[in-house]
């Protein structure tokens, strides 16, 4: 394969055709594995299977057990938490096709999820079916597949609503032709959104209440995330080609560390409360805030991940507001950070440029 | 045996579906008895059970030693309470067949080692495939759908049970303690056989059946195992209880997390997912949240199809909690953790009647009201207590653990006299006290502990604002609870990370310097309380700087009297031996010194700030300050502010120094005529606050402000002045010298 990123349904064809083998359980009409095979697909068999998604058992259930009823998926959560992840994989696993989508962006018209005109088509024979350019929503209608919506808070609130009639009619009037289109079994939407972000388009309730809410979480223990950011900080910097650096472990541990305790509100041991800033702190600017300390070291240091190269991103990922944040922080790096015996350096680095 | 039967029925302890199989098991079998595991101690108070409103507890305490007790808890929904129900609605024989408290107190006395017996549910569990055996028996027992329809179906159970826990207890030997009971379980079986009852139901819990089935072992090696057991005088009574307790805490070593949903398994008459999230959703509506019947139609489905994809005959807590997360709460957690609280663990408390025995509790506030020689009266008494004795400090203990209890016995008064060793208390009993100490008879069996657990329990509420918290911190002290201590001072110190308003944590500082000095004072030590008051005012030096920024007069003189408090308390502030970081007082000062140079300031808080530091010695230059802020760049209001702040509480400093003097002077009299009106008011405050002889003093010194300035030295008589210097040379420890 030459292309930079394979679907998923392609890159883990291997394993779905394993599980569609084995699977003799009740599949949903227009499923291609039954609710339970699509389980195992995400969260792995410990063998054959690979992982997908790292995170609680009940959140891929109940993922897969709204779709199965037909109702229409909302993943919700902070940037980074693997929620367009999770939508692509569940797609791939359960039409075999996770390529129907729709991107929301503050630009996207109603053609992206109802259809469009070839106008050629349109001024030389007038409206006809040929004449129509379908929607991805359209087609996963017409064929029984998913639909895949992505950031949609930020699609302008009447584009949104355009989805109304689809998630509860299950049709799509065209008018122009006098005619419709009904979704095929198997049809249905996963939609993402990000709760954190400001200036983002309201979902209507009408619009909310044809949708059932899976928050994905943030991970649960420091070394599971700890886990995720070495591995896609160490993925990242072969991908950006920055020189060779040695990154130790102690020091991803601590920016993980600062991230989740500012995040949580509470320190690792339990013992202390911090105040949360108004940023997101979310697992992928965790793992912006290395990647760029590494580069920082590579280009500009003598080639170690040093605490002073990750300082100033730290204090940038953690004051976002200029007034309230930097009192957040600063009686964070004075109660908790100054206390630590073995984060002397950082503490200096951090009162460096704070 | 002829013609005798004994039905052994297994149940799960608190277990829903146990309850109803019993109750409907017994109106099969109509008994002539009933056997119930627990104390027999309780026998007698069996009588009592219908006027009871559970939850309730029996409660075993021994006299005299009220720290040894243990709690039998009962809900409408355990077996045991519906077993009790039977017997006396149908007048039939209810007796308690479990080793009595009288020996199960006396062995715990010496051994707190906890009952280490296999698991029986986790064993079938786990033959079964289930990793979690609550969800096992929830499956196999709980929701067997025939459960709600047709409970005749029910008979056969008690036998499968019976059957699975002898494969379970197969070459299993249990340990001394279980033998015994499990043989004083028997022994009751043959004493109520003997005397002629012919059907009789054992109500235990499922592990033992195999002891009690079938044909009984020799009364002989019974008897042998229960000969010579140690044995304490143990008294038996009813105590209301709750939900919440029940979950966290409970006799039967059946700790259970959701009473609230098997309330409603155990009382809703048929379909119990679909009235549960029903009734979630009225909750959510009463808090002002938008659900419609659509969503519970949809949460009814996702529970449905949850439930089949886990591969579970029927929706359970786990289900309906996804469910309702999902599509009821659209993913906020915060109402799921509404639905939690109100519903999973509910609520409810129970009720017991006038006749009940009194509870420990009582008695040991009366054994202690004897040692205290403290009479309850219903008329108004005063007394005065003098700290330093023992006998007073016990009694203001006492009656500052029963206000904790909201037993309002004694109300503090003004102290006559000074020093922080005298109280004065208004002493009156009303009947209403009574009922509190039942209603907290849960808490403990002693005022002490349970004024502890309550303190705790108030510490823990999550609506506890940081003031409840630092008068809570005070009264621990007062009360002397050090073992609540820590978790209060927890709670404080998290409190105080998350409060974002400084003016908060200063009106707090000095109450918790207050307390700690108590703690001295009293004999209480208060491990902890420094490290909090240390980091509470970090975080003032932190926030300070940014809260004095922008500040009308009305919050400048709010916030310029916590700073007063605080200078005052930081004063009272011992110095942390070692050095390795700096003192408190120190931090304070430079915070303070780093405010003093900002231009943005309030002139108040300007003025006062130059005073504080002037007076710790840290400024050189105050003269300098003070004629920055009095020359003409400034506006007179802000000019009287700065005054006000920096006279504020004495004017001898004018008295005493001629420059400063001069500086007020010179401004006053160079304002024009309107601006001399305008600052007047602010002026006439400042100086109208001071004592008559300082104001006379400043006055003189004014008019004689033109002579020469060392006259005024040359004054002293040196000859007299030597008696008073020599005093304060011994005040200060110089004498000698």
């Amino acid at each position: 394969m030459t292309v930079l990123r394979p679907h998923a349904e392609d890159q883990y064809a291997e394993e779905l055709a394993l599980l569609a083998k084995d699977d003799d359980r009740h599949r949903p009409p227009g499923w291609k594995l039954s609710p339970w095979a699509v389980t195992t697909y995400i969260l792995g068999d410990g063998d054959r299977v690979t992982p997908k998604y790292v995170g609680a058992r009940r959140i891929v259930e109940v993922a897969v057990a709204t779709l199965a009823t037909d109702r229409a998926l909302l993943l919700l959560g902070v940037p980074g938490t693997a929620k367009t992840w999770l939508s692509e994989h569940l797609a791939a696993a359960i039409s075999g096709d996770s390529t129907l989508l729709v991107q929301g962006t503050a630009g996207t018209a109603e053609e992206a999820i109802r259809y469009g005109w070839n106008y050629a088509r349109l001024l030389a024979e007038g409206p006809s079916i040929e004449a129509l350019t379908p929607s991805p929503v359209m087609r996963a209608m017409a064929e029984g597949r998913i639909a895949r919506v992505e950031e949609l808070t930020r699609m302008p609130s009447d584009v949104q609503d355009a989805l109304i009639t689809v998630l509860s009619e299950k049709t799509l009037p065209i008018p122009e032709l006098n005619r419709e289109v009904q979704a095929e079994r198997g049809f249905n939407v996963i939609a993402t959104a990000n709760d954190r972000d400001r200036g983002v388009n309201e979902l209507s309730s009408a619009l909310r209440r044809r949708f059932n809410t899976v928050v994905l979480p943030v991970p649960a223990t420091a070394e599971e995330e700890l886990d995720i950011v070495a591995r896609r900080v160490t993925q990242l910097g072969r991908a950006l080609e920055l020189p060779q650096t040695t990154t130790g472990l102690e020091e991803i541990r601590r920016v993980v560390t600062v991230f989740r305790e500012l995040r949580m509100g509470v320190t690792e041991d339990g013992r202390t409360k911090v105040k949360s800033p108004s940023g997101t702190l979310s697992t992928a600017e965790a793992i912006s805030v290395l990647t760029s300390g590494i580069a920082l070291a590579a280009h500009f240091g003598d080639g170690v991940l040093r605490p002073s190269d990750v300082a100033a991103g730290i204090v940038g990922a953690v004051v976002q507001e200029p007034v309230s944040d930097r009192v957040v922080w600063r009686e964070y790096l004075e109660t908790v950070v100054r206390e630590r015996s073995d984060w002397r350096d950082f503490y200096r680095a951090c009162r460096e440029i704070s | 045996m002829s013609g005798t039967s004994v039905f052994v029925l297994g149940v799960r302890h608190h277990g829903p579906g146990s309850a109803r199989a019993v109750r409907a098991e017994l109106e099969r079998i109509q008994p002539d008895a009933i056997l119930i595991e627990g104390p027999p101690e309780a026998d007698s108070l069996v009588s009592l059970a219908p006027d009871l409103e559970p939850p309730v507890a029996l409660l075993a305490h021994v006299p005299g030693a009220p720290a040894n007790a243990a709690f039998w808890p009962f809900a409408g929904f355990s077996p045991e309470w519906q077993a009790i129900m039977y017997g006396t609605s149908a007048g039939v024989p209810v007796r308690f067949c479990d080793l009595p408290a009288a020996h199960s107190l006396a062995d715990r006395a010496d051994d707190e080692v906890p009952d280490m017996r296999a698991d029986p549910i986790g064993s079938l569990a786990a033959a079964a495939g289930y990793d979690d055996p609550e969800r096992w028996w929830e499956d196999v027992v709980e929701h067997r759908g025939d459960t709600f329809s047709s409970p005749s179906h029910q008979a056969p159970w008690f036998e499968v049970i019976a059957e699975a826990m002898a494969a379970v207890r197969e070459g299993y030997e249990p340990d001394e303690r279980e033998a015994r009971r499990e043989a004083h379980m028997r022994k009751t079986l043959r004493a109520t056989l003997k005397q002629g009852y012919g059907r009789i139901a054992v109500v235990c819990g499922a592990w033992h059946v195999p002891a009690l089935a079938g044909p009984l072992p020799s009364a002989t090696a019974d008897s042998a195992l229960l000969r010579g057991l140690p044995k304490v005088k143990a008294e038996l009574t009813w105590v209301p209880w709750t939900y919440g307790r029940l979950a966290s805490w409970s006799g039967y070593g059946a700790g259970i997390t959701s009473p609230g949903w098997y309330h409603h398994l155990f009382t809703a008459p048929d379909r119990p997912v679909e009235r549960w999230l029903g009734e979630a959703a009225a909750v959510l509506r009463d808090e002002g949240l938008a659900v419609s019947s659509a969503h519970v139609i949809e949460s009814v489905r996702l529970a449905g199809s949850l439930a089949t994809l886990r591969g579970r005959p029927l929706a359970g807590l786990s289900e309906v909690t996804e469910a309702a997360r999902a599509v009821l709460c659209e993913g906020d957690d915060l109402a799921v953790e509404l639905i939690q609280r109100r519903m999973v663990v509910g609520d409810r408390l129970g009720h017991v009647s006038d006749g009940t025995p009194m509870v420990p509790l009582q008695r040991d506030l009366r054994e202690q009201q004897r040692r205290l020689r403290l009479k309850p009266e219903a008329l108004d008494r005063e007394i005065d207590l003098d700290l330093r004795k023992p006998l007073d400090l016990d009694r203001s203990h006492l009656l500052h653990r029963l206000r904790l209890l909201g037993v309002g016995w004694g109300t503090p008064g003004q102290a006559r006299g000074k020093g922080t060793f005298r109280e004065t208390w208004t002493l009156r009993w009303r009947p209403e006290h009574d009922l509190a100490l039942i209603e907290h008879a849960a808490l403990g069996t002693t005022v002490n502990t349970a004024a502890a657990r309550r303190a705790r329990d108030l510490a823990g509420a999550p609506a506890a604002a940081l003031a409840d918290l630092t008068s809570l911190v005070e009264q621990c002290l007062l009360a002397d609870l050090p073992e609540a201590l820590p978790e209060v001072l927890a709670a404080l110190s998290a409190k105080a990370a998350l409060d974002t308003d400084v003016t908060h944590l200063m009106a707090a500082l000095p109450a918790m310097v207050r307390a700690h000095r108590y703690g001295d004072v009293r004999g209480t030590s208060a491990e902890g309380l420094a490290v909090i008051v240390r980091s509470m005012l970090d975080r003032i030096c932190v926030g300070l700087p940014v809260a004095v920024t922008a500040l009308d007069d009305e919050a400048a003189a709010g916030l310029l009297k916590h700073m007063d408090a605080v200078h005052v308390a930081v004063a009272l502030l011992t110095e942390v031996p070692g050095g390795a970081v700096a003192a408190p007082r120190d931090r304070w000062l430079a915070t303070l010194r780093g405010i003093s140079d900002r231009p943005d300031l309030h002139g108040l808080i300007e003025g006062r700030l130059t005073r504080i530091l002037l007076d710790s010695g840290e400024l050189q230059d105050a003269g300098d300050r003070m004629s920055r802020a009095m020359s003409r760049g400034q506006t007179p209001a802000r000019a009287a502010a700065w005054v006000e702040g920096f006279l504020a509480g004495g004017g001898l400093l004018l008295v005493h120094d001629p420059r400063l003097l001069a500086l007020v002077d010179g401004w006053v009299t160079g304002l024009s005529g309107d601006q001399f009106t305008d600052v007047l008011p602010l002026l006439r405050r400042t100086f109208g606050s001071f004592a008559p002889p300082e104001r006379r003093a400043i006055g003189e010194r004014v008019r004689s402000a033109g002579r020469a300035e060392a006259e005024e030295e040359q004054d002293v008589d040196e000859r007299r002045a030597a008696a008073a210097v020599a005093t304060v040379r011994a005040i200060l420890g110089k004498a000698g010298g």
